[in-house]
């Protein structure tokens, strides 16, 4: 298997052709369609793009830096003239009039963007069954889920329909399908990628970031889309180096277990897993150690009040005056909001929605939403704490492989807690990564994750490149 | 028993920035509707709010100007409730931590003398779209116009320590005089870029308890801000006086019937949900920028009152109606420089000037006649050029002309006639032709002697230099 960047040397060496690349790409989307990965699938601007880079290659023309690679978008990201579907009805048919700050970069860098992958909706779950347009399915076994929200961009790295995908991450829904499906997952430190076009689910939270099937690949991705944005009044204007050129390190790491994340809960075959590659990485002269998160129990339901709160106030724009669905059953302003918006949310978001509307709520403000804000400065308080001592933590991503469409859906709580081990990081605002490590008895995959403190790309992805080398 | 009214009034006011406050989107009033709109403005998935750091220039200007504490660290809060003209649903407004708090403006008031009303606060906020009900406009429909969606306000809310009407007007006046000092807004209540609303309540007077309040809203000018203020205390005062209880509900001023209709009551009100803006970061105000801006301020209208006092010798009274606005202020300044009285110059501007904007309805900035012609015409009286009579034809002259007065006066031929040789000759002979009224005056009929003046102005079409003639006749009147 071939790297993004080796990839590229290979075409801007003359070893292949888009124009023929792009049929094989849209060939694989075609013989995967029952995994449900794509919404929209641009077949005709491809082929179109792939032919001017062609052009452009052959003319001897300096190319960016994804020429000859093909990028998938999680769709809740906006592109000019394209749907932005969220996969929810209320969007339906709502065109983006603008590009997100990634997608002009990407397309600056001469990636083309081959369609729009499946998600949870407005990225708010963790199976990708959500969805407006179908379930995902997991690409070993259709009658599995492939994880959430950004379920979709997961398959398609795995499944081989693009060579990289972007998906947005809130507690964990980069990472927690990359462990699912067996691809790399980063979660970038907060600000660090640009959220202008990412429709917002909860704004201090929220944050893109790239799946690939190598930890170069996500590095390769990373150091294009990365940067401060005069759109976004959150980004951070930090220096971003070119992460892929740093991989390779003979340094030896420190590495934190936090014992928080190994208790109850935890699948036996990932335990085991994570364990047997803590052995690997003291063999190959690293540290590992223990350190202690005890905020780590609060954690959930920390995160669900802040992220329920952001999501009922970034989807009050939703209300049929402007654009997306309104509803045809109204006699008053009152019931077009009530209908237009009971009709096009599903109950996943409808859930968030009340939560969010109630935490929010006079009376109730300070014992929730303010607590928890309370909450959430000292988690980070504790990552700053616990990275003082070590350069990443090393923690399981999900406590479970991948589990069966349908399973969890009517147990919200336990679907919650898919996310146990991934919602920390949007919470202290650092970046995480998920490496494929491991695969179950049954053929499944299991995913290991590592954070570091925000900015502090390089050392993460070290040492992802470190545990990538010693998977199994 | 006595009672007393207790008002607050929370003003809102639209900055004259070029752009929107959270987006490049232009700010001019006007336009097709949705002309003036981008994804921003228009709530559209994926979009971000970005801080015009203007408007934060220009909140902190009217803080510094009526003495608040601008907040080291501010940040902004949404505010939600849905209506059609609400893009996104809720307002990018400031709850906790405002950028200004706790000032004060001074009034002078009738009833009161000078009063100081604290200010509770003022904040940032971005201003809401327009819904459009009309139906020789929307027929059947609502249309939603957000061409003013965005655009920057801000709200200054006041302390409880307004008591009448009148004092809301003087207050009002006050803020509207500050914020076009400030250049920060136009102050034009019609056109909607300043507003007012008031929470009204009444006590007996002595109480230190507050009464029930109402809110009035819709009050779109300033004799409608007075008169639905003064309705609303007399019909507060009515229902406690028969007995009755005050309801605490938000009213809405009809200026077509002069009454006020229920809008919303306690149970209906919103609950706007407050919490922290999240995309956009907190913002630490620095000392030196607040410095800068505070080094950059103009002279405001209490200082340049007090300076032209000084410095011209004005009554106060005159120094504060020429103040009243910066560019009356100006006009009178840039009159007085050219002109030998400066008192000469403040009369003609307060009495004739002022008509003739007041006449026309037009602002001193639209004026026609320069403050450099102005004083030529001025120093033409005052070096009796032409007496303060004819200064005033000329003055009709100009207006209507446009011309120079120098000229007008040459042309016309209207100097003033001081030569005591010419003017000897036209008194004699008009002595000459009047006996009866030279007796008259020699009986010791004193009042006469107007009469007199009269023919001689009549001779001279008015030119006559009027201290001259005076002395002349009343030695010829002697008699021999």
């Amino acid at each position: 298997m071939k790297t993004c960047i080796e990839l590229r040397q290979d075409y801007q060496q003359g070893g292949f052709k888009l124009t023929e690349r792009v049929e094989e790409m849209l060939a694989k989307i075609e013989a995967g369609k029952h995994l449900n990965a794509f919404i929209q699938v641009y077949a005709d601007d491809a082929r179109q793009r792939a032919a001017e880079i062609d052009a452009r290659r052959d003319a001897g023309e300096k190319l960016g830096r994804l020429a000859g690679l093909f990028i998938a978008l999680k769709d809740n990201m906006c592109m000019a003239g394209k749907r932005v579907t969220c996969a929810s009805r209320i969007l339906d048919n709502f065109i983006s009039p603008y590009d997100a700050t990634v997608v002009r970069k990407i397309q600056d860098a001469d990636g083309i963007i081959i369609g729009k992958t499946n998600l949870d909706e407005f990225a708010m779950g963790s199976s990708t069954e959500n969805s407006a347009h179908g379930p995902a399915r997991h690409p070993m076994n259709p009658d599995y889920v492939a994880g959430g929200s950004s379920g979709g961009s997961a398959i398609a790295v795995a499944a081989g329909m693009t060579d990289i995908a972007l998906g947005s991450d809130t507690g964990g829904s980069i990472r927690q399908p990359a462990a699912l499906c067996g691809v790399v997952g980063l979660k970038p430190g907060y600000g660090r990628v640009s959220r202008y076009g990412l429709v917002a689910y909860a704004s201090s939270l929220d944050q893109i970031g790239p799946f690939g099937k190598t930890v170069s690949d996500a590095a390769l991705m990373l150091e294009v889309i990365s940067g401060g944005d005069s759109n976004d009044a959150t980004s951070a204007h930090v220096p971003v180096p070119a992460f892929s050129g740093y991989l390779d390190t003979t340094e030896k790491m420190k590495f934190g277990m936090p014992a928080e994340f190994f208790g109850d809960g935890l699948d036996d075959e990932i335990r085991a897993a994570i364990e047997a590659l803590a052995r690997r990485l003291e063999d190959a002269g690293h540290t590992v150690t223990k350190v202690k998160l005890p905020l780590t129990e609060f954690a959930i339901s920390t995160y669900y009040i802040i992220a329920t709160a952001e999501a009922s106030s970034n989807l009050g724009r939703y209300d049929g005056v402007r654009y997306g669905h309104r509803t045809e059953n109204a006699e008053n302003l009152e019931s077009m909001y009530v209908n237009t918006r009971s009709e096009g949310f599903g109950p996943a978001v409808k859930r968030r929605i009340m939560l969010g509307t109630y935490v929010l709520s006079s009376g109730y403000y300070d014992a929730y939403y303010r607590k928890a804000q309370q909450v959430r400065n000292l988690i980070k308080q504790e990552y700053d704490q616990a990275m003082e001592a070590v350069d990443v933590l090393l923690t399981p991503t999900t406590p479970g492989p991948a589990f069966r469409l349908g399973e969890r859906l009517s147990d919200p709580l336990k679907m919650y807690l898919s996310d146990i081990y991934t919602v920390t990081a949007n919470l202290a605002g650092i970046g995480a990564i998920s490496i494929p490590l491991a695969k179950t008895e049954n053929g499944f995959p299991i995913g290991v994750q590592l954070l570091a403190s925000s900015f502090k790309e390089i050392r993460l992805l070290q040492a992802a490149q470190a545990v990538e080398n010693l998977a199994e | 028993m006595k009672y007393e009214a207790v008002i607050g009034l929370e003003v809102h006011a639209q900055l004259l920035t070029e752009s929107k406050v959270f987006c490049g989107s232009s700010a001019e009033f006007g336009g097709d509707p949705n002309s003036k709109t981008d994804p921003v403005v228009l709530g559209m998935p994926g979009v971000l709010p970005v801080l015009n750091t203007r408007a934060v220039e220009y909140i902190i200007r009217m803080g510094l100007a009526t003495h608040c504490s601008i907040a080291p660290f501010s940040r902004f809060a949404r505010k939600h409730y849905f209506y059609p003209d609400l893009p996104k649903g809720y307002q990018i407004s400031q709850f906790e931590l405002p950028f200004c708090s706790n000032g004060h403006v001074d009034v002078n008031t009738e009833a009161r003398g000078q009063q100081r009303i604290g200010i509770t606060r003022i904040h940032l906020e971005e201003d809401a779209g327009k819904s459009i009900h009309d139906t020789a406009i929307a027929g059947h429909d609502s249309l939603v116009d957000l061409n003013r969606s965005g655009v920057a306000l801000i709200e200054i809310v006041s302390e409880p320590d307004i008591r009448s009407a009148e004092e809301a007007g003087q207050y009002l006046a006050k803020l509207k005089q500050l914020v076009t000092y400030l250049e920060i807004c136009d102050g034009n209540m019609e056109e909607g870029s300043l507003r007012c609303d008031a929470n009204i309540s009444i006590r007996p007077v002595g109480d230190a308890e507050f009464g029930v309040k109402t809110e009035v809203k819709n009050m779109n000018s300033f004799r409608n801000v007075e008169r639905a203020i003064a309705y609303e205390i007399e019909r507060q005062t009515n229902i406690v006086e028969s007995g009755g209880r005050i309801v605490q509900e938000t009213l809405l001023w009809d200026a077509n019937v002069n009454t006020v209709r229920s809008m919303r009551s306690k149970e209906e009100a919103h609950d706007y949900r407050y919490f922290p803006e999240p995309d956009i970061p907190p913002l630490n105000i620095s000392e030196e920028w607040v410095d800068s801006i505070r080094a950059a301020l103009p002279e405001l209208p209490e200082a340049k009152q007090a300076r032209f006092v000084q410095n011209y010798q004005l009554p106060e009274y005159n120094a504060e109606v020429l103040t009243a606005t910066r560019s009356l202020a100006d006009y009178f300044e840039k009159t007085a420089a050219d002109c030998q009285d400066k008192k000469l110059a403040s009369n003609w501007i307060m009495s004739d000037v002022l008509r003739v904007l007041n006449d026309t309805k037009t602002d001193i900035s639209e004026f026609s006649i320069s403050p450099e012609a102005l004083a030529e015409l001025l120093n033409l009286i005052s070096d009796k050029t032409i007496s303060a009579k004819i200064g005033k034809t000329v003055f009709e002259e100009m207006l209507e002309s446009g011309g120079s007065p120098r000229k007008i006066v040459e042309a016309k031929g209207l100097m003033q006639i001081s030569d005591a040789g010419a003017l000897e000759k036209i008194i004699d002979e008009i002595i000459e032709n009047s006996p009866s009224q030279v007796e008259q005056y020699r009986a010791g009929k004193e009042k006469i002697f107007t009469y007199f003046i009269g023919q001689v102005m009549k001779e001279t079409r008015g030119k006559a230099n009027p201290a001259t003639v005076n002395e002349i006749l009343r030695e010829k009147l002697k008699g021999a």
